[in-house]
């Protein structure tokens, strides 16, 4: 008996978390928003995630077991699966199946591995792999459905989004904020744009069950949220006729998803509550300026990359407050 | 409800043995006190193989200021002076008594009747619980009559009676705030006295609402003593923590102590132990054990003579399981995993928890996704990842600068961590590392 008793050092017990919990945690939280994007793109929809998600994985297994010629398999840890998930959501539907594939390839490829796997990479892997595509098929990739043809994929007529709208009126249309949707089927989702960033209500849900289920903390979207609404709207109410509302602003393009689901990624967000105040609310600011003042009409993707490369700066300068810490 | 401000965790308390009395274990055939069962130096024994020695006998002395006496809990006769590997896995001086009937020391007081009078001046207490051997009695086993001696330039403000039994399966203190309600609040009234305050506080977690009912109409005769009801959260048993969430203060950075906020902290069971030493003349030589798990046939409470071996706890409670993967001296977050069950109790001990084989087996290890959620749960406001992290390249610089010797070993990061990482056992090396180093520098001075 005496001898195969196991000496360890303390804590003997654990919370029973894990990260396969927190990854499949995420999906279930996207799942509101991914039964809405079948509702408003139909086919198209599922033929893109469901490419994205098996490319992903297939991308992951396939460079652990050939290129780093590793034993163990990491894709049931589902992150591969949650990167290819978020991929598929900042892409609209009606994107060729080949573009999706090479989109997955560089994500998990460059984004990920390059870097070692899971828990090394300095950007988050969807984002790397929406903002090469977004680079590289520029045409492609802004071209996007208008909502419910159920059958439809890549011959699906195509329509404006409410960012477009929104950057021709800084460009000095002065109707063109007019023509935006009212807010309301903004907040549903019924509007052209990418496949899951439509529908602010069900990405809400989504955050709503990872704080309940304390997945992720408040403090970045948050932080992101307040920020775009705060400063969208001084500059909405400097002038209403070329700056659209702050909520136009909070429902429309990849800001909840962005502000939900890639910016609270945990390998490439600082690592304390402060940190993720200045991190969200930096995102914010850079979001609504490159909407309003930048090349692109979406600022989002763009805005959590560039806050990516500073989260080992912030990690540097943000400490959490020590116990018994005295103000000086 | 009151709780400490920064970090913590909730662990499944699985009290298994809250509701069993407090039994009296029988006499062990062999009793064994290692010398070294307190934070300090090591008593010297002060007895030979072939004395013979009573209940209550001192066997041996305080090594120092800060150590403690020890006292035989047994009569007979000693047997040798020897080694044992104790619950530190280490092997320690130990003298060994062989049993011989249960012939205690005159000087006792064995009746049951309650003494609440105590005219002794603050020094003669503090000289009493020190000739008693006492220690804190929670599990660092520091002992009880240095932290009644403030330094110089420091003045204790109040008393804070730690109830709060944070570890989850362990309920020695709670069965004996229930049977001993009465002792212990004249135990913490004579701490009182000894440190010269007129402030008492007993922090008892909201998970016992038997003991926090039963010592709040007994506390109410006594004006100066106060119940503190806290919110359950582990550690709040830390030192550190119990002052913040009693009384909101932060005792700052080490070298600070408690005292620099103006607190003593003491355990319940220690309270209990002074109140025996001082008012009964009876040294520190048993206490109350928890032995528990969740195969064991019947977790129980046992007050326990010192010396005795775990494994007669063991056999008293049912026997050991089959299925046993681990045995741990203490609760599941701070306990440490025994090589044996012939580990004698000692003053500290305040379980014995028996885990089976799934429980007892470490979770592979895999790659930090930096989630921060050790950084959130961390009661001392540290980074637990980037003191791991820092700790496994040997920076010891690096591992100062983040302040690693604030660190109090409670292991909520280790327990929170998604992907199972050994954060605190690289942390306890960093500890370690870099204490030495401050040592060696200060030595130099």
């Amino acid at each position: 008996m005496a001898n195969k008793l196991i000496v360890s050092l303390s804590p003997h017990v654990h919370s029973g978390d894990s990260v396969q919990k927190n990854m499949y945690g995420v999906i279930i939280a996207l799942l509101p928003a991914l039964l809405v994007s079948f509702y408003m793109f139909g086919l198209g929809a599922v033929v893109v995630t469901l490419t994205s998600v098996a490319a992903c994985v297939f991308f992951e297994w396939a460079i652990t077991k050939f290129i780093l010629k590793r034993e163990a398999c990491t894709i049931c840890d589902g992150s591969a699966a949650l990167t290819g998930l978020l991929l598929a959501f900042n892409l609209p539907s009606n994107l060729p199946l080949w573009i999706i594939i090479i989109g997955a390839l560089f994500a998990i490829g460059v984004g990920k591995m390059t870097f070692g796997g899971l828990g090394c990479n300095p950007f988050n892997p969807a984002l790397v792999g929406r903002i090469f595509l977004l680079i590289s098929f520029p045409v492609q990739m802004t071209s996007w459905p208008t909502v419910q043809q159920w059958t439809a994929y890549t011959d699906a007529e195509t329509g404006a989004t409410p960012l477009a709208l929104m950057k021709m009126a800084v460009n000095g249309d002065t109707t063109a904020l007019s023509q935006l949707p009212d807010t309301m089927s903004l907040f549903l989702g019924n509007n052209p744009g990418c496949i899951g960033e439509v529908s602010a209500l069900a990405l809400l849900l989504g955050l709503a069950y990872m704080l309940w289920k304390k997945i992720i903390s408040w403090h970045i979207p948050v932080s992101i949220l307040a920020t775009v609404f705060v400063f969208a709207g001084l500059l909405n109410l400097i002038d209403p006729v070329a700056y659209a509302s702050p909520l136009a602003h909070l429902f429309t393009g990849g800001l909840m998803l962005g502000a939900i689901f890639m910016a609270t990624d945990y390998v490439t967000s600082p690592m304390t509550h402060k940190g993720m105040i200045i991190y969200g609310v930096a995102i914010g600011f850079l979001t609504v300026v490159i909407r309003n003042f930048g090349a692109y009409p979406e600022g989002m993707s763009f805005a959590i990359f560039i806050m990516n490369a500073f989260t080992p700066l912030i990690n540097t300068y943000c400490k959490p407050k020590r116990f018994g810490e005295v103000k000086k | 409800m009151k709780t400490f401000r920064i970090g913590g965790v909730h662990p499944a308390e699985n009290k298994l043995s809250a509701g069993k009395a407090i039994e009296t274990l029988a006499l062990p055939k062999q009793a064994v006190f290692p010398l070294s069962q307190h934070i300090g130096a090591p008593a010297t024994a002060i007895v030979k193989k072939g004395d013979v020695v009573k209940v209550g006998t001192k066997i041996a002395e305080a090594g120092g200021f800060v150590s403690a006496a020890i006292f035989s809990s047994v009569s007979g006769k000693v047997n040798k002076v020897d080694s044992i590997i104790d619950a530190s896995g280490y092997r320690k001086p130990a003298i060994f008594i062989d049993v011989d009937g249960d012939e205690w020391e005159e000087t006792i007081d064995r009746s049951t009747t309650l003494v609440k009078e105590c005219n002794l001046k603050p020094e003669e207490i503090v000289a009493k619980i020190k000739d008693a051997g006492v220690v804190g009695m929670g599990g660092a086993c520091f002992p009880t009559h240095v932290k009644l001696s403030p330094p110089p330039g420091c003045k204790a403000e109040c008393v804070i009676i730690n109830a709060v039994e944070c570890e989850p399966y362990l309920t020695a203190d709670h069965r004996l705030m229930l049977e001993k309600a009465d002792e212990i609040l004249v135990g913490v009234s004579i701490l009182m006295k000894a440190v010269n305050v007129t402030k008492g506080y007993i922090g008892i977690e909201n998970n016992k609402p038997d003991a926090i009912k039963l010592m709040t109409e007994k506390a109410a005769q006594y004006s100066n003593i106060e119940i503190v009801p806290l919110k359950v959260k582990y550690p709040q048993g830390g030192e550190k923590q119990l002052i913040d969430a009693v009384i909101a203060r932060q005792v700052p950075a080490p070298p600070a102590i408690p005292i620099n906020v103006g607190a003593v902290v003491q355990n319940v069971g220690t309270a209990y132990a002074v109140y025996e030493a001082v008012q009964k003349n009876k040294p520190l030589f048993e206490r109350v054990v928890t032995v528990t798990g969740k195969s064991v046939k019947n977790p129980s409470n046992f007050l326990t003579r010192m010396g005795t071996p775990m494994s007669q706890l063991i056999e008293a409670a049912g026997g050991l399981p089959e299925d046993t993967g681990k045995v741990i001296g203490g609760g599941p977050m701070m306990g440490k995993a025994l090589l044996n069950t012939e580990v004698p109790i000692c003053k500290g001990s305040s379980g014995v928890l028996l885990m089976n084989d799934k429980e007892a087996a470490r979770a592979a290890e895999s790659p930090c996704i930096r989630c921060a959620k050790c950084v959130s749960v961390c009661p001392m406001g540290l980074e637990p990842f980037l003191l791991a992290t820092l700790s496994a390249k040997k920076d010891w610089e690096r591992v100062e600068k983040e302040d690693v010797m604030s660190c109090i070993e409670c292991g909520s990061c280790q327990f929170t961590c998604p992907s199972h990482r050994y954060l605190l056992d690289y942390i306890r090396l960093g500890k370690g590392t870099v204490g030495g180093i401050i040592r060696a520098r200060n030595a130099k001075k």
